[in-house]
């Protein structure tokens, strides 16, 4: 069984102040996963300058802990370089909101998804153009 | 503050006067209703003999039809597998619906296992039960009929009365869990035409651990448990005499307050609801309009998660239909049997009135509703794309 006692202090607090909630105009990336009839849609848009991720914004249709996960990752990929936001995984978004209930686990997948979804739609608008420049 | 409940569906606060009443049962009054020879024994069984007469007083029946048990789901279990065992000789097909609680659905599971044949019944997108659909699954095979009188997720009231007919006149056993009924509604077992059916102590303010089945003289079942011959043989086990003194009080109780209150339960009820659809927009009803449980309220907040927005309200004490507030992960069986959308199915939220909910409380929960709605919409991806 859970239940909602089960929730960290760090997952109730992110989900009562959630950071970075909205939309970014004009997006380098953005990535869309979920499904209503699912449960959680989260959206992610990012703003990358440099190779490097300056701005991260969310919007989730989901439970506590998809809202929590959804603002803990826009908190860690900001400042991160695309490689290093690659690297970023559920298990860390989760462990950064000191754990999830494991039955919630999946919840940070939805995290990850749109992370990369929206590295691979910034990726796609820029042609590769913006890794190159990153490595030179 | 003391966080308001409003999931009385789910379990009651045990009344006062109930608590008063146990109280010498589980202190000097320790007798085994069993022990002939001496007076505490003597005072166990008369007190047990009279909460009998309570419980079959609140549904209208004798007090030699009721058994006690641990619970509704043992009395559904005892009801349903002791009649499907009793009966087998005559047929093996049992009709039930899709909506029912677990201890129906999962004893009917059980027995499919045994060889069994059950008919789910569908339910209406107001989770109603259509008994002439009833009437066309009955066969020659068919043994029991056992349909809800309330449903617990969305408080439809069935057509029970019209359900018993058909099946007296068929001359086929009907059960009904009347969990959700007993205390809150009428429930009188002439009335429903039930053969067996099924009560609960802590739904209506009675202790937890102690239920009853209602048996129709001359109807057979096969006991579940055996032993001492307790309850005329039907079920053996030392009686649970404080539990018990529990449910008779918590029976004779209801009894007294239940029309006030049931009138008092749907002002509330409504005022809950006419003050969400006044403030918020896009909220949808599960469930039937009128043939409704007094205090049920079960609404769905579209682009909000059920779990989400419970989280917001923590001054209260709700729950939700949604996958994510379930260790299953999958959302309630029930708006899904009902059709609910599945999208629409993960924002429901189920309140509950009781005795104890004021308007202040009602109001209170309209506001925090409205605040943090509007809140997790403007989180919502969904929404904007409306």
């Amino acid at each position: 069984m859970y239940n909602l006692e089960e929730y960290s202090a760090k997952v109730m607090e992110h989900y009562q102040n959630p950071r970075n909630v909205g939309e970014i105009e004009n997006p380098s990336g953005e990535g869309t996963v979920g499904n209503p009839a699912c449960g959680d849609v989260m959206k992610l848009t990012i703003k990358v300058e440099n190779g490097r991720i300056v701005d991260a914004k969310f919007k989730t249709f989901g439970c506590g802990a998809a809202i929590a996960t959804s603002s803990m990752v826009t908190e860690m990929v900001k400042g991160k370089t695309i490689e290093e936001a690659l690297h970023i995984s559920n298990k860390t978004v989760a462990e950064a909101l000191d754990g999830l209930p494991k039955i919630k686990m999946h919840c940070s997948v939805l995290a990850e998804d749109a992370l990369k979804a929206a590295i691979e739609d910034y990726r796609k608008k820029t042609d590769g153009k913006e890794n190159k420049a990153q490595k030179d | 503050m003391k966080i308001i409940y409003m999931d009385h569906n789910a379990t009651t606060p045990l009344d006062a006067e109930v608590l008063e009443a146990m109280m010498p049962y589980l202190t000097d009054k320790f007798g085994n209703p069993s022990s002939s020879t001496h007076a505490y024994g003597w005072e166990a069984r008369r007190a047990v003999d009279e909460a009998r007469s309570q419980v079959a007083g609140l549904i209208g029946a004798h007090p030699e039809e009721i058994i006690f048990t641990s619970g509704a789901t043992e009395a559904d279990n005892l009801a349903i597998k002791g009649v499907a065992h009793a009966y087998r000789d005559r047929g093996n097909h049992i009709i039930t619906s899709q909506i029912e609680h677990k201890a129906v659905l999962e004893t009917c599971k059980f027995l499919e296992k045994e060889g069994f044949k059950v008919t789910y019944i569908p339910v209406d997108r107001y989770g109603m039960v259509d008994p002439e659909e009833v009437r066309r699954a009955i066969t020659d095979k068919t043994i029991l009929i056992s349909i809800m009188f309330v449903n617990s997720e969305v408080g439809t009231i069935e057509p029970v009365e019209k359900i018993g007919e058909i099946a007296r006149e068929k001359g086929v056993l009907f059960h009904s869990d009347a969990v959700q009924g007993a205390g809150k509604i009428e429930t009188k077992v002439d009335k429903l035409k039930a053969d067996l059916l099924s009560i609960s102590g802590h739904k209506m303010y009675g202790p937890k651990g102690i239920g009853a089945l209602y048996m129709k003289k001359g109807v057979k079942i096969e006991p579940l448990l055996h032993g001492g011959g307790h309850e005329r043989g039907l079920r053996a086990g030392t009686e649970n005499v404080p539990g018990i003194i529990g449910l008779g009080k918590a029976c004779q109780k209801a009894g007294k307050v239940m029309k006030a209150e049931a009138i008092r339960l749907t002002k509330l009820r409504n005022r809950l609801y006419q003050g969400v659809m006044k403030r918020i927009k896009r909220v949808y009803l599960n469930g039937h309009s009128e043939k409704r449980l007094p205090g049920n309220l079960n609404l769905s907040f579209e682009f909000v998660e059920g779990e989400s927005l419970i989280l917001s309200l923590k001054d209260f004490a709700i729950s939700s239909g949604s996958a994510c507030t379930s260790s299953s992960l999958k959302s309630s069986y029930v708006l899904l049997a009902m059709k609910v959308q599945e999208a629409l199915s993960h924002c429901s939220l189920r309140i509950c009135l009781g005795r104890s909910n004021t308007e202040d409380e009602v109001d209170y929960l309209v506001e925090e509703l409205s605040k943090n709605v509007a809140r997790l919409r403007e989180m919502s991806p969904l929404y904007k794309e409306v």
